[in-house]
């Protein structure tokens, strides 16, 4: 045995060690957290202040579900060592995704991504369209791709429209995708190929790690509780999610998701506006009692009703539509005849000769039929019913569209198809390749909005609880994030409940005394030490802060979502820009509600200690609130530090 | 609302004005209104298709229709103004040779 796989082999006793130790806790934390929330819904909810009450008590929960899932999530946490050999003689095209990001940021990448071992082909992808990117691909010797002229008119689809132009325009069996701030180490694909032996497997994410961020992480731009144990975990229960850059993705699986993708999409849409179509002309049967048109419509709806159910019963769609065009062609001469032979008996009793006219040729009835003058074009429903045979996806640019384009997050989505369809992932923990971070608080908030927003329009598109294909697990580990991008709800609650207390003694509790406190502080001790076990010493306070602090923007993130996906609002998508903003002024309106919040606090210490001494405030309940608040303040506090942030410059770290 | 308004221009002499479409829902109101105007004794009457933007074979029966009402009344049914698809159908089934086009309302009655 060598020395390497001794080392190797020690360390995963070490791991599997350490997992049977960190369950253990996650048992006795979850335990006293059932036991808190239990007392506090049966016995501790005062309801004459019910209007707090029950907002504290329900903000509780979703806190104690957000543990739970987070428990879940790193019960299975999967540390892999290095990766497989790779396969052999693939190919692999590695795509630069860029924007409006500098020129020579985005060539810089690029040669970075020239350097790669593995043999590759490079690509940038440019959708701003830029002569000077496109001279600079010239003499790095790499690709270029840029929208063709089919994409004019269309919806873009952002990112994953840019990515799907490209995997419609290259061949190689494997994609690595990057950020236009990415940069490779030459070692990407050596370290990632080897899982795709696996033939299940569709795609390896790496982490995301910024080399532009201070020890001290103002922005919190790592995420090294997400990019540590909770992607360990996901990929424990076989859903590694997919991030966006950084990631190796299998052609075939991205080609499945598309054909699948439009298949589905065409069959939702021919039935749709099928049914669309025979309510309207149901519609007309109910306006209009004139006797002419009745028969047609009532065939109509009959030709509808069984287009319909030939799609129910697994009929291919072209079939389907081609039969009903044709049996409402035939309606269509149907109702012409019957006119044109009415017609000549009126001609008859006026005494013109018939034969002049020849009335009943087979021509001008079929001429008279046809879909731009057929009678049966007097219905609206009935133009849209012959409409609803496109099955061509007329709408889109690309009729197959791989990566998913229904929320801006188009890497979550796509992976959660990825997963339906029966596609494996793989969390690969090693950091691959660095980054540039948002360089202000503007920029960063910009960020995470968008997340947020991504995120909460896969959840109420495509809910992962009701998906099928996917296993529990899964659904779960695509839930728990969605579900986390709601805490900002609860922290209203939890900033105004405190400042309540000590400001009003409005008491959203029957008591503060000991059956609270016996409860409460052994639950949030094995809370906070369940974080510090699970995130192995990474530093993850950082993040915990920025969960609290960014309040508004989750907020924000999850009724623009709403209007977004309910009512077809746009998002006001933007960019994150990764150029450094060198702005004098400090953006202090950006964190408004926070410094609102902020100032509330401090009034409520001020007034909360001036009653515990001169008054008869309860001693214990203000100083569980006091607490509280300074928690509160403390994690606001971030917010100081990030709006006085101006860049990172590297001279400061040594 | 059914029925197309009609304007009468002169004793026996009234414009019948068909907007929109003439089609298979819209006919039975053509033939309607020419009915009730052959009732009140309106018999020459003029159907102005100026602003009549479709016709299919229920519209073209609709016009024959009243043209043999009006005839049978002892009076008569010019069209006038018929726009480029109308024209297309009249020809189609050979009725121009039946029914004139006029160009337009004041005309259709010159004689």
């Amino acid at each position: 045995m060598t020395t390497v796989e001794q080392i190797r082999q020690t360390s995963a006793t070490h791991e599997a060690r350490r997992l049977i130790w960190l369950r253990v806790w996650i048992v006795i934390t979850l335990a006293l957290a059932l036991n808190y929330i239990g007392w506090r819904w049966a016995a501790s909810i005062n309801w004459s202040a019910w209007w707090i009450a029950v907002p504290l008590v329900l903000a509780e929960t979703y806190s104690l579900i957000d543990l739970t899932l987070f428990s879940i999530t790193i019960w299975r946490s999967r540390q892999r060592s290095s990766g497989p050999p790779p396969v052999p003689d693939a190919t692999v095209d590695v795509f630069i995704t860029t924007y409006n990001e500098p020129v020579e940021l985005v060539l810089n990448t690029a040669s970075a991504a020239v350097r790669i071992r593995y043999p590759h082909q490079t690509w940038i992808l440019d959708d701003g369209d830029r002569p000077a990117l496109r001279e600079g691909a010239a003499r790095l010797g790499v690709g270029y791709l840029t929208r063709g002229e089919h994409w004019h008119g269309k919806p873009r689809h952002a990112k994953a429209g840019n990515l799907n132009n490209a995997l419609l325009n290259t061949s190689g069996e494997y994609i690595l995708v990057l950020d236009a701030d990415m940069v490779p180490e030459p070692e990407i694909l050596d370290q990632t190929l080897g899982y795709f032996a696996d033939d299940k497997v569709a795609l390896v994410q790496t982490p995301q790690h910024f080399n532009n961020v201070p020890a001290s992480d103002p922005l919190g731009s790592q995420a090294p509780l997400f990019y540590g144990p909770i992607q360990e975990g996901k990929d424990g229960w076989g859903a590694a999610f997919f991030c966006g850059s950084n990631a190796v993705l299998r052609r075939e699986a991205l080609m499945d998701l598309g054909i699948s993708g439009y298949v589905e999409s065409t069959l939702r849409n021919v039935r749709a506006r099928l049914k669309e179509a025979r309510s309207l002309v149901l519609k007309a049967l109910r306006k209009n009692k004139a006797a002419a048109p009745q028969s047609a419509l009532h065939a109509t709806r009959e030709a509808i009703d069984q287009a319909l159910s030939d799609l129910g019963s697994g009929e291919p769609v072209a079939e389907v539509t081609y039969r009903l065009n044709n049996r409402l062609r035939e309606l269509s001469a149907g109702v012409v005849g019957d006119d044109l032979s009415q017609l000549s008996a009126d001609l008859d009793a006026l005494g013109f000769d018939q034969a002049a006219f020849n009335l009943d040729s087979a021509e001008v009835i079929a001429r008279l039929s046809e879909s731009d003058v057929s009678p049966l074009n007097a219905i609206e429903a009935v133009t849209r019913t012959l409409q609803a045979a496109d099955v061509g996806r007329s709408e889109e640019a690309q009729a197959v569209l791989p990566m998913a384009t229904i929320s801006v997050t188009e890497d979550m989505a796509t992976a959660m198809r990825l997963h339906a369809r029966g596609w494996k992932s793989v969390y690969h923990n090693q950091n691959l390749a660095e980054g540039l971070a948002p360089e202000g608080l503007p920029a960063a908030l910009t960020q995470r909005l968008r997340w947020a927003q991504g995120t909460v329009q896969v959840l109420l598109r495509e809910n992962p609880l009701l998906q099928r294909g996917l296993n529990w697990p899964q659904r779960l580990m695509y839930f728990a994030t969605m579900w986390s991008y709601l805490s900002g709800f609860a922290t209203v609650v939890y900033l105004a409940a405190p400042v309540l207390f000590l400001t009003a003694h409005v008491l959203p509790v029957n008591s503060y005394a000991g059956p609270f406190f016996w409860r409460f502080i052994p639950f949030m001790i094995a809370n906070q030490l369940l974080f510090i076990f699970a995130s192995r010493r990474l530093p993850t306070w950082r993040g915990q802060q920025y969960t609290l602090a960014l309040f508004p923007v989750w907020i924000t993130a999850c009724w623009t979502a709403a209007a977004n996906v309910w009512f077809g609002r746009p998002l006001s998508f933007a960019v994150t820009p990764k150029e450094k903003t060198h702005t004098e002024a400090t953006p202090w309106t950006l964190i408004g509600w926070q410094l609102f919040a902020g100032a509330a606090l401090v009034v409520s210490i001020i007034v909360g200690a001036i009653w515990l001494i001169f008054g008869n405030a309860e001693p214990i309940g203000t100083l569980i609130n006091l607490a509280w608040v300074t928690f509160d303040l403390i994690s606001l506090s971030v917010l100081i530090g990030a709006v006085k942030y101006r860049g990172y410059q590297a001279a400061e770290e040594e | 609302m059914t029925g197309f308004p009609i304007e009468p221009v002169g004793s026996d002499l009234s414009v019948i004005r068909v907007e929109g479409r003439l089609n298979m829902v819209t006919a039975p109101h053509l033939r309607d209104t020419v009915a009730a105007a052959v009732k009140a004794g309106q018999s020459r009457l003029v159907l102005d298709l100026r602003e009549t933007s479709f016709m299919d074979s229920s519209g073209l029966g609709a016009l024959i229709g009243s043209l043999k009402a009006t005839r049978e009344a002892g009076g008569d049914l010019r069209i006038a103004g018929a726009g480029e698809q109308v024209l297309m159908v009249l020809q189609l089934s050979n009725m121009d040779r039946i029914l004139k086009p006029y160009p337009n309302p004041e005309t259709a009655f010159a004689d």
